[in-house]
């Protein structure tokens, strides 16, 4: 039988959660980085126990950190202690967590602002990774979503990072701007059938897709409505969530905008509104059912102003015809008093037969269902506000 | 001439660094704050980036920096320190500038 692997960052460190494949009784690791920020912990497909974790503090900056034992232990993939930064020849070695916007006139071209909330230009600034997307063959190969929004790579196991400047090039980047959260890349998807293909989500500009690997660009945001920009069907400025996207479904995608679900059958070519009978379209993850690519999830939140459930009650709305026909589910999840939020990248599928579904709240409690969303309940309930959550299925 | 330096620094940066309590660091030459932190920095190479920004060499917004109870955060960081910082009776901190959150 399967085991399964949780792995949680919250505002104070990161939290792997195991469990056999019934998923009743868990074991809880953690606090791991305690006291720092861990935006995103994510594994690697091609070799599960390669894990790489993003660590942030306002104080001392961006870490990355990457396990090779399934997070037992943990080292920074760059340079070892007391060993040199540079070469003889003066040249740096591996820096992981050095994060360096592409300038140069050839490659980066540059594009060196970008709008600030009022309108006004402001240089691009680093500040910390949102996301962490390895490859879906090579453990030493992994992307980095960053703030202020751009694409990083390293193709050497995170001791150095390059940037994939065509994002930020490509002629929208001086018209992006930070949402509520900053300018941050927050999604990226890696296309299973097509390689060359890379779908990201910025906020607040929109969706973007490479066809070559991420050499060029371009926005596909056609058919996003936002009444909260001056242009509402703008080609970018859209505070897109987060999107989600079944492997077996290559031009299917699935997008929770800050107002509005919406799903596209063209590989974000063009979008529509599928948000249908939910209580509100507000809210921030998005999530496909690993074995039916047309059951998909959502968390519904109030509203922007109130980042919380309605009425108190913390439903997850599931659709099984790919959305407009939505369901409440509700056993196990607090139906009174609750006003937590579910952050943008805090739920995920594992693939077991019976899918696991995961959500993790700014409540700290994560919450795991082992049959598709029918039931639930707590894995952990006083965790540190949750930042995000991702699921190994491991055999 | 080198000089034995006993920095100390935040929690976050020990727990990085592997180390516990205050670390001794040989610095060749003038004893500045950039020659600390060089030094450190060679030391501890996980810790580049995390006191001082990668590219620009600034110090990062919310660390300051102490050297014999005074503040020298502000100082030029080529500035020498005091005799006592060189000769290692008294500490150089490294202190995160807003406590708790």
């Amino acid at each position: 039988m399967s085991n399964v692997r949780v792995l949680v960052g919250t505002r104070k460190g990161a939290f792997i959660l195991t469990s056999d494949g019934k998923r009743e009784k868990w074991d809880v690791s953690g606090p791991h980085f305690a006291g720092w920020e861990i935006y995103h912990v994510k594994g690697s497909p091609a070799d599960p126990n390669r894990l790489y974790a993003s660590q942030t503090s306002g104080w001392f900056g961006q870490i990355i950190q990457r396990s090779d034992d399934g997070g037992k232990t943990w080292f920074q993939p760059g340079t070892p202690a007391g060993e040199p930064t540079t070469t003889p020849d003066g040249m740096p070695k591996g820096e992981s967590n050095k994060f360096v916007y592409d300038s140069s006139s050839e490659t980066g071209k540059p594009l060196t602002t970008h709008q600030w909330y009022d309108g006004t230009s402001k240089p691009w600034e680093f500040k910390r990774v949102w996301h962490i997307e390895p490859s879906l063959d090579d453990p030493d190969t992994v992307y980095a979503g960053v703030e202020d929004a751009a694409l990083f790579r390293s193709t050497n196991g995170g001791q150095t990072w390059a940037e994939l400047p065509g994002l930020r090039g490509h002629g929208t980047g001086s018209q992006w701007q930070p949402g509520a959260g900053g300018m941050c890349l927050h999604t990226i998807i890696l296309d299973p059938k097509n390689r060359e293909r890379i779908f990201v989500a910025i906020s607040a500009a929109g969706a973007f897709r490479t066809d070559d690997s991420g050499t060029t660009w371009k926005p596909i945001n056609r058919g996003l409505h936002s009444q909260y920009i001056p242009d509402p069907a703008a080609e970018v400025g859209h505070c897109v969530h987060h999107i989600a996207k079944h492997p077996s479904n290559p031009n299917v995608l699935f997008m929770q905008k800050h107002w509005d679900v919406l799903r596209s059958d063209d590989a974000g070519d063009s979008w529509h509104e599928v948000s249908g009978n939910l209580p509100t379209d507000f809210g921030f993850v998005i999530d496909v059912h690993a074995h039916d690519p047309e059951t998909i999830y959502v968390v519904p939140i109030k509203s922007d102003g109130e980042h919380y459930p309605p009425d108190g009650k913390l439903r997850v709305y599931r659709s099984r015809t790919g959305g407009n026909e939505w369901e409440p589910l509700t056993n196990g999840l607090p139906q009174s008093n609750c006003y937590v939020n579910v952050l943008r990248d805090a739920m995920a599928v594992d693939t077991l037969d019976s899918c696991g579904v995961y959500f993790g709240t700014t409540g700290g409690q994560v919450y795991a269902s082992p049959d598709g969303g029918d039931s639930w309940a707590p894995i952990v309930r006083d965790l540190p506000p949750v930042l995000s959550v991702e699921v190994q299925a491991l055999s | 001439m080198m000089s034995m330096i006993r920095v100390v620094m935040p929690a976050h940066l020990r727990t990085l660094a592997g180390v516990k309590g205050d670390v001794k660091i040989e610095v060749e030459g003038e004893v500045t704050r950039a020659s600390i932190l060089d030094a450190l920095e060679t030391q501890y190479p996980m810790l580049r980036g995390t006191i001082r920004e990668h590219v620009s060499g600034e110090r990062r917004p919310f660390l300051r920096f102490f050297a014999c109870g005074e503040d020298v955060t502000h100082n030029s960081p080529d500035a020498p320190l005091p005799q006592e910082i060189a000769s290692g009776a008294e500490e150089f901190y490294i202190i995160g500038a807003i406590a708790g959150g």
